[in-house]
């Protein structure tokens, strides 16, 4: 039996429940993938329906067919790039019904493109409850189009939805709007150039011809030649269009919508609203909120994350017990399993995060936050909708900087992304609980407050106003004539649908896994490979070194080995990189070993623990804390005579680690976001300079 | 002329015209047209940005894009 295939494209605006009947449609059945050219997260599920086999592309909400941010970029490529495996055969726009008159415009432009296309009304009971009346039938009439109703909370209507789309649905021919009337010329010239056969897909050619990504430079400077020869004004054109669709949807709406009440769901949102941005209970609210949202990521995640370090650590010793022993065995046992460690103990950690946001965001909460610190956060150079990525990269900067994408404003954009790694991730947590631990006393101010807790707090607070600081700088650096505004709607309060949050939940903790996964692996592979082979032969003969220098111990004793692999590490390439950078971070109070553990950091920050713990030779349980500790405590610095983990030290690696982008994954996915080099490479060498001076300064000054 | 900036809260007008194209642009989209009624909601604690209600939803704005939307 042969399965027939469509593909299906979601469109809507935000807010207007897109997500839900994506979900609705497609279950569990979806996967994060890229669009072609740009590195935008594309979201498709599938469904079968009768022999059939629907793929479904859920595309950015977006207000209209002329893209404004990144993500609204995508919308018009996807609609129109014909040659594209995944061409959808099927439109599906979704229009909140409480606000036809704003839904209807993008449905008309979505139309317009001639592709069979089918209206869902969602919100329906909303619509109802703020006294709106649709006749759906004249809604069908007036439109020309197919109309159904779905409920996002109960999923009636959705099967409707999928045999109705597995139907023949026809295009219309006819435009909703002429726009042949405001410039005839130009379209039949790109249709005849581009083989296309609708008008709106050849003017939209004209609008939009530098930010569609398929077309050839050739091609652009084809259209653009001949933009000037036919004086087509985009702006104007643009402006005309838009109120002449409006001025056609708001006339055939008095046919449609009769309104009876008052409006009931706006005077309850008025009420909430009136707390959530009250100017005392507004930012109180707000601050309970992070306060949670902090203890979640922070104590609730613990014992998950030790279940996984612990489960790893099982694996490793089980992997080196029952594997034949060789190379092939080391690698997987010491490269790969706590490579794979690294990344799956953070899975708790972001899977609460989303949670958090994915509520935030479904509830209508976030864009009051957004509301509430759009002030103070311009004043810094960023955005209000900055805040969601600066919140983030408390877990990991590596989601967080792909939530700074519906910043519209490119500036607004950039500096987000370039200060948001500044917030303290929480690889950098073990870093600092050590160090703490190590040189700030265990003492209690006013008997309540703990010292090592408040440095713990100093930390993430340095962190924040390194962020800060350095997007005002980069306000007064960046000379940019562009044009940043502030335009977004404020969505009415509902419930969470729980089933939208997990799945938000499942499916980004999947694509970090994946995505970050495979860089944070590699990496640990390498450095794997770095530690664990050497030059020459204080390498090779490391054992006869060691029984040579301690003649008394047995060569089976567990210090024997512990010292064995000190002295390899030490000699290894890792260990002569460590060396070679020493110099330079002397300055810092600094030795070789802690510049191997500033290399091997690279990979993950929290890898810094376990480096240290192979070069203090501290054995195989190097999970247990107090060991490292203990033996930390007990090195001495050969030059002072005294304790090397001096609070000068101490002080100078926090800050250190507090500000040095020590992380590849955060680079890679700058670099995927921003399609250039040069912020990644700028953001490392502003970063470890800010953290090379911050250390120098505190290690001069406290030692 | 009066602009949207400065409408008190509670206070309605109806849209003239914009003194920005760019911005208004979005602000078309947005289902702000000359001739529509905007009404000032509340105000963001820190005096900016500011709410309005237009065509039937809530839309939040700067209180400098607001003083681009001119009123009759």
């Amino acid at each position: 039996m042969s399965n027939a295939s469509i593909n299906v494209a979601l469109v809507g605006n935000p807010n207007a429940g897109k997500t839900s009947i994506f979900n609705l449609l497609t279950g569990m059945n979806q996967k994060v993938g890229n669009f072609p050219g740009v590195t935008m997260d594309k979201v498709s599920g599938t469904f079968r329906a009768k022999d059939t086999i629907a793929n479904v592309i859920d595309l950015p909400g977006t207000y209209s067919i002329y893209p404004r941010s990144m993500d609204e970029r995508v919308v018009f490529d996807v609609l129109s790039d014909q040659q594209a495996h995944d061409f959808p055969d099927k439109i599906v726009v979704i229009a909140d019904a409480s606000n036809l008159e704003r839904n209807l415009l993008l449905f008309s432009e979505i139309q317009d493109l001639g592709l069979p296309t089918v209206l869902v009304l969602s919100m329906l009971d909303v619509a109802n409850r703020s006294g709106l009346n649709i006749d759906l039938r004249a809604l069908e009439e007036e439109f020309n189009t197919t109309v159904l109703t779905i409920n996002g909370r109960t999923g009636e209507g959705i099967s409707e939805l999928k045999s109705t789309l597995l139907e023949d649905i026809s295009g219309t021919s006819e435009l909703f709007y002429n726009i042949n009337e405001l410039s005839p010329e130009i379209i039949p010239v790109i249709k005849e150039k581009f083989g296309l056969d609708n008008d709106y897909v050849a003017y939209q050619y004209a609008q939009q011809t530098y930010s569609k990504t398929f077309l050839t430079n050739d091609e652009k400077h084809f259209i653009a030649d001949k933009k000037v020869e036919y004086n087509f004004c985009d702006r104007q054109f643009q402006t005309t269009e838009t109120v002449e669709r409006y001025k056609i949807i708001r006339e055939k709406l008095t046919r449609i919508v009769t309104k009876t009440d008052i409006e009931t769901t706006a005077t309850r949102n008025h009420k909430i609203d009136k707390i959530l941005t009250h100017k005392i209970y507004g930012y109180l609210i707000f601050f309970v909120v992070l306060f949670a949202l902090f203890q979640s990521i922070f104590a609730w995640a613990e014992p998950f994350m030790d279940y996984i370090d612990f489960g790893f650590a099982k694996l490793s010793s089980w992997a080196k017990t029952y594997l034949p022993s060789g190379v092939f065995t080391d690698l997987i046992a010491e490269g790969i399993i706590p490579g794979l460690g690294g990344v799956v103990i953070f899975i708790p950690q972001i899977a609460l995060l989303f949670c958090f946001i994915a509520i935030l965001e479904e509830s209508g909460y976030m864009a009051r936050v957004v509301f509430l610190m759009d002030k103070i956060m311009r004043k810094f150079g960023l955005n209000g909708k900055s805040v969601v990525p600066l919140i983030s990269g408390v877990a990991c900067a590596i989601p967080a900087i792909m939530a700074a994408r519906n910043i519209e404003s490119w500036k607004d954009r950039i500096i987000t992304i370039f200060v948001t790694p500044f917030m303290s991730c929480s690889a950098r947590l073990p870093v600092y609980a050590i160090l703490i631990a190590l040189v700030i006393p265990n003492d209690y101010l006013f008997g309540i407050l703990s010292v090592q807790g408040l440095a713990l707090m100093s930390l993430y607070l340095i962190g924040f106003l390194g962020a800060i600081f350095s997007a005002l700088l980069m306000k007064k650096i960046l000379k940019v004539k562009e044009q940043s505004y502030f335009i977004m709607e404020l969505p009415i309060y509902r419930w969470p649908k729980w089933k939208n949050v997990w799945i938000t939940i499942f499916s980004k903790s999947k694509t970090f896994v994946f995505e970050a996964g495979k860089i944070i692996l590699a990496i640990s592979i390498i450095l794997w490979v770095l530690a664990s082979y050497g030059p020459g032969e204080n390498f090779d003969k490391a054992e006869q070194f060691i029984s040579n220098e301690y003649p008394q111990l047995s060569q089976a004793s567990p210090e024997f080995d512990d010292l064995v692999s000190a002295h390899k590490l030490e000699h290894s390439y890792a260990g002569i990189l460590g060396k070679s950078i020493e110099p330079a971070i002397k300055p810092l109070g600094y030795d070789w070993k802690i510049g191997i553990a500033l290399i091997t950091s690279f990979a993950a920050r929290e890898v810094f623990v376990g480096t240290i713990a192979t070069i203090y030779s501290v054995g195989s349980d190097a999970e247990d804390e107090s060991t490292i500790k203990d033996k930390l405590r007990a090195e001495i610095n050969p030059y002072t005579g005294q304790p090397m983990y001096s609070i000068a030290l101490g002080v100078s690696l926090m800050l250190f680690y507090a500000f040095a982008m020590q992380c590849m994954s955060t680079l890679a996915v700058v670099y995927r976001e921003t399609k250039s080099w040069k912020w990644p490479i700028l953001q490392l060498v502003y970063m470890s300079a800010v953290a090379y001076i911050f250390a120098l300064i505190a290690y001069q000054l406290l030692k | 002329m009066r602009s949207v900036a400065q409408l008190n809260p509670g206070e309605k007008g109806i849209v003239n015209n914009f003194t920005n194209e760019y911005i208004s642009l979005k602000l078309l989209e947005m289902g702000v047209l000359p001739g529509t009624e905007v009404q000032m909601r509340f105000v963001a604690p820190l005096g900016c940005p500011i709410c309005i209600r237009v065509s039937g939803y809530d839309l939040s704005l700067r209180l400098e894009e607001a003083a681009t939307i001119t009123l009759s």
